[in-house]
Protein backbone atom coordinates (compact mmCIF):
# COMPACT_ATOMS: atom_id res chain seq x y z
CA UNK A 1 0.00 0.00 0.00
CA UNK A 2 1.25 3.44 -0.81
CA UNK A 3 2.86 5.34 2.00
CA UNK A 4 0.92 8.57 2.54
CA UNK A 5 3.10 11.65 2.24
CA UNK A 6 3.14 13.72 5.41
CA UNK A 7 0.81 16.70 5.67
CA UNK A 8 3.72 19.11 5.66
CA UNK A 9 5.13 17.56 2.49
CA UNK A 10 1.73 17.78 0.86
CA UNK A 11 1.37 21.43 1.74
CA UNK A 12 4.86 22.09 0.46
CA UNK A 13 4.08 20.32 -2.80
CA UNK A 14 0.83 22.22 -3.23
CA UNK A 15 2.54 25.53 -2.64
CA UNK A 16 5.30 24.84 -5.14
CA UNK A 17 2.71 23.62 -7.64
CA UNK A 18 0.70 26.80 -7.17
CA UNK A 19 3.84 28.87 -7.57
CA UNK A 20 4.87 27.06 -10.72
CA UNK A 21 1.45 27.83 -12.20
CA UNK A 22 1.04 31.38 -10.90
CA UNK A 23 4.39 32.76 -11.95
CA UNK A 24 4.12 32.10 -15.70
CA UNK A 25 0.52 33.37 -15.56
CA UNK A 26 1.76 36.62 -14.00
CA UNK A 27 4.41 36.98 -16.72
CA UNK A 28 1.76 36.42 -19.41
CA UNK A 29 -0.52 39.02 -17.84
CA UNK A 30 2.40 41.46 -17.72
CA UNK A 31 3.28 41.00 -21.39
CA UNK A 32 -0.36 41.44 -22.44
CA UNK A 33 -0.58 44.63 -20.39
CA UNK A 34 2.66 45.89 -21.98
CA UNK A 35 1.26 45.38 -25.50
CA UNK A 36 -1.99 47.11 -24.51
CA UNK A 37 0.07 50.00 -23.16
CA UNK A 38 2.06 50.24 -26.42
CA UNK A 39 -1.22 50.17 -28.34
CA UNK A 40 -2.59 53.00 -26.21
CA UNK A 41 0.65 55.01 -26.56
CA UNK A 42 0.68 54.63 -30.35
CA UNK A 43 -2.85 56.04 -30.49
CA UNK A 44 -2.06 58.76 -27.99
CA UNK A 45 0.98 60.02 -29.92
CA UNK A 46 -0.29 59.22 -33.40
CA UNK A 47 2.52 56.78 -34.30
CA UNK A 48 0.27 54.80 -36.62
CA UNK A 49 -2.69 55.94 -38.70
CA UNK A 50 -5.97 55.10 -36.92
CA UNK A 51 -7.05 53.33 -40.13
CA UNK A 52 -4.36 50.70 -39.52
CA UNK A 53 -4.58 50.73 -35.76
CA UNK A 54 -7.47 52.56 -34.14
CA UNK A 55 -6.79 53.49 -30.51
CA UNK A 56 -8.14 51.15 -27.82
CA UNK A 57 -10.81 53.66 -26.84
CA UNK A 58 -12.25 53.63 -30.39
CA UNK A 59 -12.26 49.83 -30.52
CA UNK A 60 -13.99 49.72 -27.16
CA UNK A 61 -16.52 52.30 -28.34
CA UNK A 62 -17.19 50.27 -31.50
CA UNK A 63 -17.67 47.18 -29.38
CA UNK A 64 -20.02 48.98 -27.02
CA UNK A 65 -21.95 50.29 -30.02
CA UNK A 66 -22.45 46.91 -31.71
CA UNK A 67 -23.16 45.33 -28.36
CA UNK A 68 -25.91 47.87 -27.74
CA UNK A 69 -27.34 48.48 -31.20
CA UNK A 70 -26.20 45.40 -33.03
CA UNK A 71 -24.52 45.34 -36.43
CA UNK A 72 -26.56 45.65 -39.63
CA UNK A 73 -30.03 44.70 -38.43
CA UNK A 74 -28.86 41.93 -36.07
CA UNK A 75 -27.77 42.13 -32.48
CA UNK A 76 -24.25 41.12 -31.55
CA UNK A 77 -25.65 38.12 -29.67
CA UNK A 78 -27.40 37.03 -32.89
CA UNK A 79 -24.11 37.23 -34.83
CA UNK A 80 -22.21 35.29 -32.19
CA UNK A 81 -25.10 32.86 -31.84
CA UNK A 82 -25.27 32.25 -35.61
CA UNK A 83 -21.56 31.43 -35.74
CA UNK A 84 -21.60 29.19 -32.68
CA UNK A 85 -24.74 27.43 -33.90
CA UNK A 86 -23.02 26.53 -37.19
CA UNK A 87 -19.95 25.26 -35.35
CA UNK A 88 -22.01 23.31 -32.85
CA UNK A 89 -24.12 21.54 -35.48
CA UNK A 90 -21.05 20.79 -37.62
CA UNK A 91 -19.06 19.42 -34.67
CA UNK A 92 -22.00 17.35 -33.43
CA UNK A 93 -22.42 15.83 -36.90
CA UNK A 94 -18.69 15.18 -37.16
CA UNK A 95 -18.59 13.59 -33.70
CA UNK A 96 -21.44 11.13 -34.35
CA UNK A 97 -19.98 10.08 -37.70
CA UNK A 98 -16.19 10.36 -37.45
CA UNK A 99 -15.82 8.79 -33.99
CA UNK A 100 -17.73 5.52 -34.59
CA UNK A 101 -16.35 5.19 -38.11
CA UNK A 102 -12.82 5.97 -36.94
CA UNK A 103 -13.02 3.45 -34.10
CA UNK A 104 -14.29 0.74 -36.45
CA UNK A 105 -11.56 1.60 -38.96
CA UNK A 106 -8.96 1.42 -36.20
CA UNK A 107 -10.08 -2.09 -35.28
CA UNK A 108 -10.47 -3.38 -38.82
CA UNK A 109 -7.71 -2.82 -41.35
CA UNK A 110 -9.91 -3.68 -44.33
CA UNK A 111 -12.40 -1.01 -43.39
CA UNK A 112 -9.50 1.35 -42.83
CA UNK A 113 -8.18 0.56 -46.28
CA UNK A 114 -11.57 1.53 -47.73
CA UNK A 115 -11.87 4.94 -46.03
CA UNK A 116 -8.28 6.04 -45.60
CA UNK A 117 -7.61 7.26 -49.16
CA UNK A 118 -10.54 9.67 -49.10
CA UNK A 119 -9.76 11.17 -45.72
CA UNK A 120 -6.07 11.44 -46.59
CA UNK A 121 -6.96 13.10 -49.90
CA UNK A 122 -9.31 15.81 -48.71
CA UNK A 123 -7.64 16.47 -45.35
CA UNK A 124 -4.79 18.69 -46.62
CA UNK A 125 -7.07 20.59 -49.06
CA UNK A 126 -7.74 24.20 -48.11
CA UNK A 127 -11.47 24.39 -47.30
CA UNK A 128 -11.99 27.39 -49.58
CA UNK A 129 -10.84 25.29 -52.54
CA UNK A 130 -13.95 23.13 -52.41
CA UNK A 131 -16.31 25.58 -50.74
CA UNK A 132 -17.70 26.85 -54.04
CA UNK A 133 -18.58 23.26 -54.94
CA UNK A 134 -20.40 22.89 -51.64
CA UNK A 135 -22.36 26.07 -52.38
CA UNK A 136 -23.35 24.57 -55.73
CA UNK A 137 -24.46 21.39 -54.02
CA UNK A 138 -26.06 22.70 -50.85
CA UNK A 139 -27.06 26.25 -51.74
CA UNK A 140 -26.04 29.56 -50.27
CA UNK A 141 -27.91 29.20 -47.00
CA UNK A 142 -26.58 27.67 -43.78
CA UNK A 143 -26.36 24.11 -45.14
CA UNK A 144 -23.24 24.66 -47.24
CA UNK A 145 -21.50 26.43 -44.35
CA UNK A 146 -22.34 23.63 -41.94
CA UNK A 147 -21.14 21.01 -44.43
CA UNK A 148 -17.87 22.90 -44.88
CA UNK A 149 -17.34 23.11 -41.13
CA UNK A 150 -18.37 19.46 -40.78
CA UNK A 151 -15.75 18.39 -43.33
CA UNK A 152 -13.05 20.45 -41.66
CA UNK A 153 -13.89 18.97 -38.26
CA UNK A 154 -14.36 15.41 -39.53
CA UNK A 155 -10.76 14.54 -40.37
CA UNK A 156 -9.10 15.47 -37.04
CA UNK A 157 -11.78 13.52 -35.18
CA UNK A 158 -11.55 10.58 -37.55
CA UNK A 159 -7.78 10.43 -37.29
CA UNK A 160 -7.87 10.69 -33.49
CA UNK A 161 -10.46 7.90 -33.32
CA UNK A 162 -8.51 5.60 -35.66
CA UNK A 163 -5.28 6.21 -33.79
CA UNK A 164 -6.78 5.74 -30.34
CA UNK A 165 -8.65 2.55 -31.17
CA UNK A 166 -5.47 1.04 -32.60
CA UNK A 167 -3.71 1.92 -29.34
CA UNK A 168 -6.15 0.07 -27.05
CA UNK A 169 -3.93 -2.49 -25.29
CA UNK A 170 -4.57 -6.03 -26.59
CA UNK A 171 -4.44 -7.21 -22.99
CA UNK A 172 -7.34 -4.95 -22.03
CA UNK A 173 -9.48 -6.33 -24.83
CA UNK A 174 -8.46 -9.91 -24.06
CA UNK A 175 -9.25 -9.36 -20.39
CA UNK A 176 -12.67 -7.97 -21.25
CA UNK A 177 -13.42 -10.93 -23.50
CA UNK A 178 -12.50 -13.28 -20.67
CA UNK A 179 -15.04 -11.39 -18.55
CA UNK A 180 -17.73 -12.07 -21.14
CA UNK A 181 -17.65 -8.90 -23.27
CA UNK A 182 -18.36 -9.61 -26.94
CA UNK A 183 -19.50 -7.85 -30.09
CA UNK A 184 -21.03 -4.40 -29.67
CA UNK A 185 -20.65 -4.57 -25.89
CA UNK A 186 -16.90 -4.84 -26.31
CA UNK A 187 -17.05 -1.62 -28.34
CA UNK A 188 -19.49 0.22 -26.08
CA UNK A 189 -18.04 -0.75 -22.71
CA UNK A 190 -14.33 -1.20 -23.40
CA UNK A 191 -13.06 0.23 -26.68
CA UNK A 192 -15.05 3.49 -26.72
CA UNK A 193 -14.14 4.47 -23.13
CA UNK A 194 -10.51 3.53 -23.86
CA UNK A 195 -10.52 5.90 -26.83
CA UNK A 196 -12.29 8.73 -25.02
CA UNK A 197 -9.22 10.71 -23.84
CA UNK A 198 -7.68 10.75 -27.32
CA UNK A 199 -11.02 11.41 -29.00
CA UNK A 200 -11.63 14.40 -26.72
CA UNK A 201 -8.20 15.75 -27.63
CA UNK A 202 -9.18 15.23 -31.27
CA UNK A 203 -12.39 17.12 -30.55
CA UNK A 204 -10.32 20.03 -29.28
CA UNK A 205 -8.33 20.06 -32.51
CA UNK A 206 -11.51 19.72 -34.54
CA UNK A 207 -13.17 22.68 -32.81
CA UNK A 208 -10.03 24.74 -33.43
CA UNK A 209 -9.92 23.88 -37.15
CA UNK A 210 -13.65 24.45 -37.53
CA UNK A 211 -13.45 27.78 -35.80
CA UNK A 212 -10.69 28.96 -38.12
CA UNK A 213 -12.68 27.81 -41.15
CA UNK A 214 -15.66 29.81 -39.92
CA UNK A 215 -14.63 33.14 -41.45
CA UNK A 216 -14.17 31.46 -44.82
CA UNK A 217 -17.58 29.84 -44.48
CA UNK A 218 -19.22 33.16 -43.67
CA UNK A 219 -17.59 34.96 -46.59
CA UNK A 220 -20.04 33.78 -49.19
CA UNK A 221 -23.61 35.03 -49.15
CA UNK A 222 -23.93 35.28 -45.40
CA UNK A 223 -25.84 37.99 -43.54
CA UNK A 224 -24.89 36.97 -40.04
CA UNK A 225 -22.04 35.58 -38.00
CA UNK A 226 -18.89 36.95 -36.42
CA UNK A 227 -16.81 36.19 -39.52
CA UNK A 228 -19.29 37.93 -41.78
CA UNK A 229 -19.38 40.94 -39.44
CA UNK A 230 -15.61 41.39 -39.65
CA UNK A 231 -15.53 40.92 -43.42
CA UNK A 232 -18.44 43.28 -43.93
CA UNK A 233 -16.82 45.94 -41.73
CA UNK A 234 -13.67 45.71 -43.85
CA UNK A 235 -15.66 46.77 -46.91
CA UNK A 236 -16.32 50.09 -45.17
CA UNK A 237 -12.81 50.34 -43.72
CA UNK A 238 -14.30 50.23 -40.23
CA UNK A 239 -11.08 49.04 -38.60
CA UNK A 240 -12.49 49.70 -35.13
CA UNK A 241 -15.21 47.09 -35.74
CA UNK A 242 -12.70 44.70 -37.35
CA UNK A 243 -10.49 44.89 -34.26
CA UNK A 244 -13.45 44.55 -31.92
CA UNK A 245 -14.70 41.53 -33.88
CA UNK A 246 -11.28 39.84 -33.98
CA UNK A 247 -10.70 40.34 -30.27
CA UNK A 248 -14.18 38.99 -29.54
CA UNK A 249 -13.53 35.91 -31.72
CA UNK A 250 -10.23 35.34 -29.92
CA UNK A 251 -11.79 35.57 -26.48
CA UNK A 252 -14.63 33.21 -27.41
CA UNK A 253 -12.08 30.72 -28.82
CA UNK A 254 -10.11 30.80 -25.58
CA UNK A 255 -13.29 30.20 -23.56
CA UNK A 256 -14.31 27.26 -25.75
CA UNK A 257 -10.84 25.73 -25.65
CA UNK A 258 -10.43 26.01 -21.91
CA UNK A 259 -13.85 24.51 -21.26
CA UNK A 260 -12.90 21.60 -23.53
CA UNK A 261 -9.66 21.21 -21.63
CA UNK A 262 -11.60 21.15 -18.39
CA UNK A 263 -13.96 18.55 -19.84
CA UNK A 264 -11.01 16.36 -20.88
CA UNK A 265 -9.52 16.55 -17.42
CA UNK A 266 -12.86 15.71 -15.78
CA UNK A 267 -13.64 12.89 -18.20
CA UNK A 268 -10.30 11.09 -18.00
CA UNK A 269 -8.49 11.88 -14.76
CA UNK A 270 -6.33 8.73 -15.16
CA UNK A 271 -4.80 9.99 -18.41
CA UNK A 272 -3.28 13.05 -16.79
CA UNK A 273 0.47 13.00 -17.33
CA UNK B 1 22.40 -33.32 -1.93
CA UNK B 2 20.77 -35.56 0.63
CA UNK B 3 17.63 -37.23 -0.45
CA UNK B 4 15.05 -37.60 2.25
CA UNK B 5 13.49 -40.88 1.45
CA UNK B 6 10.15 -40.64 3.28
CA UNK B 7 7.08 -39.85 1.34
CA UNK B 8 5.27 -37.22 3.30
CA UNK B 9 1.73 -38.06 2.39
CA UNK B 10 1.67 -36.31 -0.96
CA UNK B 11 -1.59 -38.11 -1.69
CA UNK B 12 -3.56 -35.63 0.43
CA UNK B 13 -2.92 -32.94 -2.16
CA UNK B 14 -5.94 -32.71 -4.44
CA UNK B 15 -4.55 -34.20 -7.60
CA UNK B 16 -6.72 -36.31 -9.87
CA UNK B 17 -5.56 -39.85 -10.46
CA UNK B 18 -3.86 -39.88 -13.85
CA UNK B 19 -5.64 -41.43 -16.77
CA UNK B 20 -9.14 -40.81 -15.48
CA UNK B 21 -10.41 -38.32 -17.98
CA UNK B 22 -13.75 -37.81 -16.27
CA UNK B 23 -12.11 -36.38 -13.18
CA UNK B 24 -10.41 -33.58 -15.07
CA UNK B 25 -12.43 -30.48 -15.79
CA UNK B 26 -9.64 -28.94 -17.83
CA UNK B 27 -7.78 -31.04 -20.35
CA UNK B 28 -5.02 -30.14 -22.77
CA UNK B 29 -4.67 -32.79 -25.46
CA UNK B 30 -1.44 -32.95 -27.46
CA UNK B 31 -1.10 -29.19 -27.63
CA UNK B 32 1.61 -27.90 -29.95
CA UNK B 33 2.26 -24.32 -30.92
CA UNK B 34 4.43 -23.04 -33.73
CA UNK B 35 4.78 -19.45 -34.75
CA UNK B 36 5.21 -18.30 -38.28
CA UNK B 37 4.27 -20.32 -41.36
CA UNK B 38 2.17 -23.36 -40.58
CA UNK B 39 4.77 -25.86 -41.65
CA UNK B 40 5.67 -28.86 -39.51
CA UNK B 41 9.31 -27.85 -39.70
CA UNK B 42 8.85 -24.44 -38.01
CA UNK B 43 10.38 -24.36 -34.52
CA UNK B 44 7.91 -25.24 -31.80
CA UNK B 45 7.11 -22.91 -28.94
CA UNK B 46 5.25 -25.70 -27.24
CA UNK B 47 5.45 -29.34 -28.14
CA UNK B 48 2.91 -32.02 -27.38
CA UNK B 49 1.66 -30.70 -24.06
CA UNK B 50 -0.71 -33.07 -22.33
CA UNK B 51 -2.25 -31.95 -19.08
CA UNK B 52 -5.25 -32.65 -16.95
CA UNK B 53 -6.40 -30.42 -14.13
CA UNK B 54 -9.04 -31.07 -11.51
CA UNK B 55 -11.52 -28.34 -10.72
CA UNK B 56 -9.93 -27.25 -7.44
CA UNK B 57 -6.16 -27.45 -7.86
CA UNK B 58 -3.53 -24.81 -7.29
CA UNK B 59 -0.96 -25.45 -10.00
CA UNK B 60 2.19 -23.47 -10.45
CA UNK B 61 3.79 -23.49 -13.88
CA UNK B 62 7.47 -22.82 -13.39
CA UNK B 63 10.02 -22.17 -16.04
CA UNK B 64 12.68 -19.79 -17.28
CA UNK B 65 11.65 -16.95 -19.57
CA UNK B 66 11.17 -18.15 -23.10
CA UNK B 67 9.99 -21.62 -22.12
CA UNK B 68 6.52 -20.97 -23.50
CA UNK B 69 4.65 -20.59 -20.21
CA UNK B 70 2.96 -17.39 -21.30
CA UNK B 71 2.03 -19.01 -24.59
CA UNK B 72 0.51 -21.85 -22.58
CA UNK B 73 -1.60 -19.30 -20.69
CA UNK B 74 -2.66 -17.54 -23.90
CA UNK B 75 -3.68 -20.90 -25.34
CA UNK B 76 -5.78 -21.93 -22.34
CA UNK B 77 -7.41 -18.49 -22.24
CA UNK B 78 -8.27 -18.83 -25.94
CA UNK B 79 -6.28 -15.74 -26.98
CA UNK B 80 -4.24 -17.80 -29.42
CA UNK B 81 -4.96 -21.07 -31.18
CA UNK B 82 -2.78 -24.18 -30.96
CA UNK B 83 -1.15 -25.47 -34.12
CA UNK B 84 -2.19 -28.93 -33.05
CA UNK B 85 -4.27 -30.45 -30.31
CA UNK B 86 -7.23 -29.10 -28.40
CA UNK B 87 -8.29 -27.77 -25.04
CA UNK B 88 -11.37 -29.17 -23.37
CA UNK B 89 -13.04 -27.44 -20.44
CA UNK B 90 -16.06 -28.93 -18.72
CA UNK B 91 -16.52 -31.31 -21.63
CA UNK B 92 -16.57 -28.66 -24.36
CA UNK B 93 -13.75 -27.58 -26.62
CA UNK B 94 -12.42 -24.15 -25.64
CA UNK B 95 -11.08 -22.11 -28.54
CA UNK B 96 -12.13 -18.49 -27.84
CA UNK B 97 -11.93 -16.37 -24.70
CA UNK B 98 -15.02 -16.51 -22.51
CA UNK B 99 -16.02 -16.52 -18.85
CA UNK B 100 -15.00 -20.16 -18.35
CA UNK B 101 -11.38 -19.08 -18.13
CA UNK B 102 -10.57 -16.05 -16.00
CA UNK B 103 -7.25 -14.29 -16.36
CA UNK B 104 -5.26 -12.17 -13.92
CA UNK B 105 -2.53 -10.36 -15.82
CA UNK B 106 0.94 -9.32 -14.78
CA UNK B 107 -0.22 -5.71 -14.74
CA UNK B 108 -3.65 -5.49 -13.18
CA UNK B 109 -5.26 -4.34 -16.42
CA UNK B 110 -8.23 -2.74 -14.67
CA UNK B 111 -10.52 -0.43 -16.64
CA UNK B 112 -9.21 3.01 -15.62
CA UNK B 113 -12.55 4.78 -16.19
CA UNK B 114 -14.40 2.54 -13.75
CA UNK B 115 -14.27 2.58 -9.96
CA UNK B 116 -12.97 -0.54 -8.24
CA UNK B 117 -16.53 -1.71 -7.53
CA UNK B 118 -17.59 -1.17 -11.17
CA UNK B 119 -14.51 -3.04 -12.33
CA UNK B 120 -15.50 -6.02 -10.20
CA UNK B 121 -19.07 -5.77 -11.48
CA UNK B 122 -17.96 -5.76 -15.12
CA UNK B 123 -18.28 -9.51 -15.73
CA UNK B 124 -21.62 -9.61 -13.93
CA UNK B 125 -22.91 -6.74 -16.06
CA UNK B 126 -21.82 -8.56 -19.20
CA UNK B 127 -23.72 -11.60 -17.93
CA UNK B 128 -26.85 -9.44 -17.66
CA UNK B 129 -27.19 -9.59 -13.89
CA UNK B 130 -29.56 -6.95 -12.42
CA UNK B 131 -27.90 -3.92 -10.88
CA UNK B 132 -28.79 -4.49 -7.21
CA UNK B 133 -27.64 -8.09 -7.27
CA UNK B 134 -24.42 -7.20 -9.02
CA UNK B 135 -23.66 -4.46 -6.45
CA UNK B 136 -24.15 -6.92 -3.62
CA UNK B 137 -22.00 -9.60 -5.25
CA UNK B 138 -19.18 -7.22 -6.12
CA UNK B 139 -19.13 -6.00 -2.53
CA UNK B 140 -18.82 -9.59 -1.30
CA UNK B 141 -15.85 -10.25 -3.58
CA UNK B 142 -14.21 -7.00 -2.55
CA UNK B 143 -14.55 -8.07 1.06
CA UNK B 144 -13.00 -11.43 0.18
CA UNK B 145 -9.89 -9.76 -1.21
CA UNK B 146 -9.84 -7.19 1.61
CA UNK B 147 -10.63 -4.19 -0.56
CA UNK B 148 -14.13 -3.28 0.59
CA UNK B 149 -13.02 0.13 1.81
CA UNK B 150 -11.59 1.04 -1.61
CA UNK B 151 -14.76 0.20 -3.56
CA UNK B 152 -15.36 3.73 -4.77
CA UNK B 153 -11.73 4.50 -5.59
CA UNK B 154 -10.35 4.53 -9.12
CA UNK B 155 -7.50 2.29 -10.31
CA UNK B 156 -5.01 5.15 -10.65
CA UNK B 157 -5.51 5.89 -6.96
CA UNK B 158 -4.49 2.36 -5.88
CA UNK B 159 -1.12 0.86 -5.06
CA UNK B 160 0.19 -2.05 -7.12
CA UNK B 161 -0.91 -4.66 -4.59
CA UNK B 162 -4.40 -3.17 -4.29
CA UNK B 163 -4.74 -3.16 -8.07
CA UNK B 164 -3.96 -6.87 -8.19
CA UNK B 165 -6.46 -7.56 -5.41
CA UNK B 166 -9.11 -5.71 -7.42
CA UNK B 167 -8.15 -7.66 -10.54
CA UNK B 168 -8.46 -10.94 -8.64
CA UNK B 169 -11.88 -9.91 -7.28
CA UNK B 170 -13.00 -8.96 -10.79
CA UNK B 171 -11.94 -12.35 -12.16
CA UNK B 172 -13.54 -14.27 -9.26
CA UNK B 173 -16.83 -12.38 -9.69
CA UNK B 174 -17.20 -13.68 -13.25
CA UNK B 175 -17.18 -17.21 -11.74
CA UNK B 176 -14.75 -18.96 -14.12
CA UNK B 177 -13.99 -22.70 -14.07
CA UNK B 178 -10.29 -21.94 -13.94
CA UNK B 179 -8.29 -18.82 -13.15
CA UNK B 180 -5.02 -18.23 -14.96
CA UNK B 181 -2.53 -15.94 -13.27
CA UNK B 182 0.34 -14.64 -15.35
CA UNK B 183 3.15 -13.73 -12.95
CA UNK B 184 0.68 -11.42 -11.18
CA UNK B 185 3.05 -10.40 -8.39
CA UNK B 186 6.30 -10.03 -10.33
CA UNK B 187 5.89 -6.26 -10.70
CA UNK B 188 5.28 -5.74 -6.96
CA UNK B 189 7.83 -4.88 -4.31
CA UNK B 190 9.10 -7.77 -2.19
CA UNK B 191 7.00 -7.05 0.90
CA UNK B 192 3.76 -6.60 -1.03
CA UNK B 193 4.55 -9.71 -3.04
CA UNK B 194 4.87 -11.79 0.09
CA UNK B 195 1.58 -10.59 1.53
CA UNK B 196 -0.13 -11.14 -1.82
CA UNK B 197 1.22 -14.70 -1.96
CA UNK B 198 -0.28 -15.46 1.44
CA UNK B 199 -3.46 -13.77 0.36
CA UNK B 200 -3.92 -15.66 -2.89
CA UNK B 201 -3.42 -18.93 -1.00
CA UNK B 202 -6.25 -17.96 1.34
CA UNK B 203 -8.48 -16.98 -1.55
CA UNK B 204 -7.84 -20.35 -3.15
CA UNK B 205 -8.75 -22.17 0.08
CA UNK B 206 -11.94 -20.12 0.52
CA UNK B 207 -13.19 -20.32 -3.05
CA UNK B 208 -11.92 -23.73 -4.13
CA UNK B 209 -11.26 -22.41 -7.63
CA UNK B 210 -8.78 -24.08 -9.91
CA UNK B 211 -5.83 -21.71 -10.20
CA UNK B 212 -3.05 -22.05 -12.75
CA UNK B 213 -0.31 -19.73 -11.61
CA UNK B 214 2.58 -18.91 -13.90
CA UNK B 215 5.87 -17.84 -12.38
CA UNK B 216 9.59 -17.88 -12.94
CA UNK B 217 10.20 -17.59 -9.19
CA UNK B 218 11.09 -20.97 -7.64
CA UNK B 219 10.22 -19.77 -4.11
CA UNK B 220 6.85 -18.55 -5.23
CA UNK B 221 6.07 -21.86 -6.92
CA UNK B 222 7.05 -23.81 -3.80
CA UNK B 223 5.08 -21.51 -1.49
CA UNK B 224 1.90 -21.52 -3.54
CA UNK B 225 1.75 -24.54 -5.81
CA UNK B 226 0.08 -27.69 -4.54
CA UNK B 227 1.14 -29.13 -7.84
CA UNK B 228 4.12 -27.87 -9.76
CA UNK B 229 4.79 -28.13 -13.47
CA UNK B 230 8.27 -27.43 -14.70
CA UNK B 231 8.72 -26.38 -18.31
CA UNK B 232 11.89 -26.56 -20.36
CA UNK B 233 12.38 -24.34 -23.39
CA UNK B 234 12.93 -24.93 -27.11
CA UNK B 235 10.65 -26.56 -27.60
CA UNK B 236 8.52 -25.76 -24.56
CA UNK B 237 7.53 -28.97 -22.84
CA UNK B 238 6.55 -30.25 -19.41
CA UNK B 239 9.52 -32.05 -17.83
CA UNK B 240 8.28 -32.32 -14.25
CA UNK B 241 4.76 -32.63 -12.89
CA UNK B 242 4.56 -33.37 -9.20
CA UNK B 243 2.56 -32.77 -6.06
CA UNK B 244 4.42 -30.28 -3.88
CA UNK B 245 5.41 -32.27 -0.78
CA UNK B 246 5.79 -29.07 1.23
CA UNK B 247 2.04 -28.68 1.24
CA UNK B 248 1.40 -32.21 2.44
CA UNK B 249 -0.99 -32.54 5.37
CA UNK B 250 -2.20 -29.01 4.84
CA UNK B 251 0.74 -27.35 6.56
CA UNK B 252 2.12 -24.13 5.19
CA UNK B 253 5.65 -24.36 3.80
CA UNK B 254 8.37 -22.62 5.76
CA UNK B 255 11.00 -20.87 3.70
CA UNK B 256 13.55 -21.55 6.43
CA UNK B 257 12.95 -25.31 6.56
CA UNK B 258 15.52 -27.73 5.25
CA UNK B 259 12.93 -29.39 3.03
CA UNK B 260 12.24 -26.07 1.36
CA UNK B 261 15.93 -25.45 0.73
CA UNK B 262 16.41 -28.93 -0.70
CA UNK B 263 13.45 -28.76 -3.04
CA UNK B 264 14.49 -25.30 -4.10
CA UNK B 265 18.00 -26.47 -4.87
CA UNK B 266 16.68 -29.44 -6.79
CA UNK B 267 14.27 -27.32 -8.83
CA UNK B 268 16.94 -24.76 -9.68
CA UNK B 269 19.07 -27.65 -10.89
CA UNK B 270 16.25 -29.02 -13.00
CA UNK B 271 15.69 -25.59 -14.53
CA UNK B 272 19.39 -25.37 -15.38
CA UNK B 273 19.15 -28.80 -17.06
CA UNK B 274 17.00 -27.17 -19.69
CA UNK B 275 19.32 -24.25 -20.32
CA UNK B 276 20.79 -24.23 -23.85
CA UNK B 277 24.34 -24.50 -22.48
CA UNK B 278 24.63 -27.65 -20.41
CA UNK B 279 27.65 -26.09 -18.69
CA UNK B 280 25.42 -24.76 -15.95
CA UNK B 281 25.33 -28.23 -14.48
CA UNK B 282 29.06 -28.82 -14.37
CA UNK B 283 30.16 -31.24 -11.74
CA UNK B 284 26.79 -32.92 -11.61
CA UNK B 285 25.60 -36.03 -13.26
CA UNK B 286 24.00 -35.52 -16.62
CA UNK B 287 20.82 -37.39 -15.79
CA UNK B 288 18.09 -35.82 -13.72
CA UNK B 289 18.68 -36.26 -10.06
CA UNK B 290 16.05 -37.80 -7.92
CA UNK B 291 13.62 -35.40 -6.36
CA UNK B 292 14.09 -34.93 -2.63
CA UNK B 293 11.35 -35.60 -0.07
CA UNK B 294 8.67 -37.15 -2.19
CA UNK B 295 11.00 -39.03 -4.45
CA UNK B 296 10.18 -39.78 -8.06
CA UNK B 297 7.18 -41.82 -7.04
CA UNK B 298 5.10 -38.72 -6.39
CA UNK B 299 5.68 -37.44 -9.90
CA UNK B 300 2.91 -37.76 -12.36
CA UNK B 301 3.34 -39.04 -15.82
CA UNK B 302 2.30 -36.31 -18.26
CA UNK B 303 -1.29 -36.91 -19.24
CA UNK B 304 -1.75 -38.88 -22.44
CA UNK B 305 -5.30 -39.57 -23.47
Amino acid sequence: MAIAPSAANKREARRSRAESRLLPAAVSAGSVLAVLLLWWLSGRFGWVSPLFLPPPADVWAAFADIAQHGYKDSSLAAHVGASLRRILIAIALAAVTAVPLGILCGRNRWLRAVFDPFVEFYRPLPPLAYYSLLVLWFGIADESKIVLLFLSGFSPLFIAAVHSSRQVPAERINGARSLGARGWRLYAYVILPSCLPDVLTGLRTAVGVTYSTLVAAEMVAAISGMGWMVLDASKYLRSDIIYAGIILMGIIAIIIDSSLRLLIRKASPWARG
Amino acid sequence: MTVTAQRTGAASVPVPPPGEAAAGRIRLEHISLRYGPASPTAPSVLQDIGLELAGDEFICVLGPSGCGKSSLLNLIAGYIQPSEGRIVIDGAQHSAPDTKVGVVFQHANLFPWLSVARNVEFGLKMAGMPKAERRRKAQAYLELVGLASAASMYPHQLSGGMKQRAAIARTLAADPSIILMDEPFSALDALTRESMQTHVGEIWRKTGKCILFITHDVDEALLLGRRILLLHPSPGRIVEDFANPLHAEGKAPLRSSREFAELREWLIGRIADGAPSGAARQGRTGRAEAMPLGGPSSRQEPYRP
